[in-house]
């Protein structure tokens, strides 16, 4: 076990993957450099064949690995920031998401396209979104969206071996937070299993990537208040562990799913409808969303911050499904 | 070459490339001290390329622009005062503190946007110049696009259809040697970007870039074969980036060349100061200038300054043209 930040978990996962199988390989703009430290030393120890500069047309590259993985390569694609995604759009959602399923099973597209959540810094709309919810509604692409480290290396390795497309959407946000992860190479998280971040009785909290960190911090303060909060994270989008959500909202008959994403159609809008679909005998009150609202992300800092979920906002909507009073204003 | 134009326009020249280098050089200080927000990608360098070309357009025609938008705006003749406040995320911002230093763009000058996702801006000309034509407008559309954005399949579907329509348009693609880290060479196949104008049997100039009257005569050849109907041109500036992709981050990305003295060496701004003083005009009445643009972008920061920031049910405005309403969580704690 070492401690690691989650930025490390990424740089840990790619190398020891493509240590232990030279079909993997990693493609991107600008990634030889090393800007987020992603891929420290990897020119040197993996040669350039295998870790490629691309030139700024995702389109081209995104899909180019879908091709190589068509013939048996294993491509990872770090496409930055996820905003970047939209002009692969056609590559994405045509070739990779749907050839396996077009061609009856003969096409095989092992590859990872990773990028990350670049939101809560002011650098406005065109670069602030968090759009997995997006590709969940395309079938054909498996996602994980983890919140900390461990889950990060773990998953992200189980993705590198999967054999289907697999979108990784890594939270800025948890890029320097750090968590023990173990050192065994062999470390995986299985696709599609959630995670219990907390126990608790009266209110399951189910977060999606850095919103599970503000939820656990949210529910420290609700206990302070009597409030038992149960933090459910997924962790992988697609498949979605509906069971593990399901569980913890039989147990404590409320949900609030919070999702850094926009609200309409968002991943908490899917988990909020699983849980009234499926676990409507179980709730004692409505299921509530605690997600960025649905307008764009401003670049002025004042009024963009406000947009997320926040710990106050969690606090709100729990003591709201508890019944509890909304606590005196204190005197300045 | 000579300077083309008469002295008053020569001086504009000057004028706008000089109020490009102080603004920026002013917000780069501030943004080092944490006073504005985000990313800061600066144009410095490359002022001779955006003037130039914006020189050789109406004041009516279109432009759209790229991330790194602070002299498109400036060189096509916007005011530096809501430029200023736009990069503090002010509420008088040209774009209401939603855009910042990516987007500094008035649309009161002709410009249709300065977009952050690379390449993004090619459909949008091609559109503005199809627009013109439909309307019977005699109008040009520009768009300003990097060398590293050329590898963008956006910017070649934009030419593409500028040409095969015969639209009004112009595509100048600023070649400062670099997409961040990586240079021309590394990320685009060919030798000049301007070569990709015969695929789309338009025609393809190079021109130097440090060279503002240059650069303005090759713009007003394309855009007068552009109001006459006869399609679009692809000029290709060679010109340098002084900074690094973005300013302030701690760590410069650019892998730099032996070349990199030359090109600070040939500085757009004091190329033009030495020729203008040749041609006769006095130093002293570019040093004027130069005092008089330092006052602009000094009463553009006071300005900046003393603006408020916007009130957050701003962030519910311009989604479409009504204001959204507003969740009443969210407003609980904003
Ligand atoms: C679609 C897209 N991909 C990647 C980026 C990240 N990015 C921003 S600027 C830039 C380099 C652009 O190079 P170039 O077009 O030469 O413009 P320059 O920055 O040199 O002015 C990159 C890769 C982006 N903003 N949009
Ligand atoms: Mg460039």
């Amino acid at each position: 076990m070492a401690k690691i930040t989650y930025l490390e978990a990424i740089y840990q996962a790619q190398a020891e993957e493509m240590e232990r199988d030279s079909k993997v390989f990693i493609m991107g703009e600008d990634i030889r450099c090393n800007v987020f430290g992603t891929t420290t030393g990897f020119v040197e120890r993996f040669g350039e064949e295998r870790v490629r500069d691309t030139p700024i047309s995702e389109n081209g590259f995104i899909g180019a690995a879908g091709g190589a993985a068509m013939v048996g390569m294993r491509p990872i694609v770090d496409a930055t920031i996820s905003s970047f995604l939209f002009p692969a759009m056609d590559q994405i959602c045509s070739i990779i998401a749907k050839s396996r399923y077009i061609y009856g099973g003969q096409a095989q597209l092992p590859l990872v396209i990773r990028s990350c959540l670049f939101y809560g810094n002011s650098n406005a709309a065109q670069h602030s979104d968090r759009p997995y919810s997006m590709f969940m509604n395309m079938p054909g692409l498996k996602i994980i969206a983890p919140s900390n480290a461990h889950d990060m290396k773990g998953l992200l390795k189980a993705a590198i071996r999967d054999n289907d497309p697999v979108m990784s959407f890594e939270d800025s946000t948890c890029w320097m937070v750090k968590s023990e992860v173990p050192d065994d190479l062999d470390f995986v998280i299985p696709l599609g299993k959630g995670e219990v971040k907390r126990e608790g009785t009266d209110v399951t909290v189910v977060a999606i990537a850095g919103a599970v960190n503000i939820a656990l911090k949210a529910a420290e303060k609700l206990k302070a208040e009597g409030i038992s909060v149960e933090v459910v994270d997924p962790r992988t989008l697609v498949p979605l562990d509906r069971d593990i959500i399901l569980r913890s909202v039989r147990k404590t008959g409320r949900a609030i799913c919070v999702d850094p994403a926009h609200k309409t159609c968002s991943a908490a809008s899917e988990i909020a409808a699983t849980i009234a679909e499926e676990a409507f005998e179980a709730l004692r009150a409505p299921v509530v969303r605690v997600t960025t609202p649905d307008t764009h992300l401003p670049f002025s800092p004042h009024i963009e911050k406000p947009l997320y979920p926040s710990i106050e906002r969690i606090m709100d909507a729990a003591r709201r499904l508890v019944g509890a009073p909304a606590p005196q204003p204190q005197p300045a | 070459m000579t300077a083309i134009g008469d002295n008053d326009r020569r001086i504009e020249k000057y004028r706008r490339m000089q109020r490009i280098r102080q603004f920026e050089t002013r917000a780069e200080t501030i943004h080092a001290a944490g006073e504005i927000p985000g990313a800061l990608h600066t144009y410095a360098g490359m002022e001779a390329s955006g003037v130039g070309a914006c020189m050789a357009l109406r004041d009516d025609d279109y432009m759209v622009g790229t991330h790194r938008s602070h002299g498109h705006p400036i060189a096509k003749g916007a005011k530096l005062r809501s430029l200023m406040a736009e990069l503090l995320g002010k509420v008088t911002g040209i774009c209401k503190g939603k855009g910042g230093s990516m987007h500094l763009s008035d649309f009161s000058m002709g410009s249709l946007g300065e977009t952050s996702i690379v390449g993004s801006g090619g459909p949008v000309t091609a559109g503005a110049a199809l627009g013109a034509k439909l309307q019977g407008l005699d109008r040009v559309a520009l768009c300003f696009f990097g060398d590293g954005a050329s590898s963008e399949g956006a910017i070649h579907e934009g030419m593409n259809l500028a040409a095969v329509w015969k639209l009004p348009a112009i595509f100048v693609c600023e070649n400062n040697r670099f997409g961040m880290s990586t240079p021309t060479a590394a990320g685009v196949a060919g030798a000049h970007v301007a070569d990709r104008a015969h695929g789309y049997g338009i025609p393809g100039i190079i021109v130097d870039g440090q060279d503002v009257d240059a650069v303005e005569a090759a713009v007003r050849e394309a855009v007068d074969r552009a109001r006459a109907g006869k399609g679009p041109t692809l000029i290709e500036t060679k010109t340098y980036r002084y900074a690094d992709h973005a300013v302030n981050m701690g760590r410069d990305l650019t892998p730099r060349g032996p070349e990199h003295d030359e090109w600070l060496a040939r500085d757009p701004i004091v190329l033009y100061r030495a020729r203008l003083v040749e041609d006769g005009v006095s130093g002293a009445d570019l040093d004027a200038i130069d005092v008089q643009v330092a006052e602009e972008v000094a009463d553009a920061l006071n300005f900046a300054r003393e603006s408020a920031y916007p009130a957050f049910e701003e962030a519910f405005d311009h989604v479409f043209v009504d204001r959204l309403p507003i969740p009443d969580d969210v407003r609980a704690h904003a």
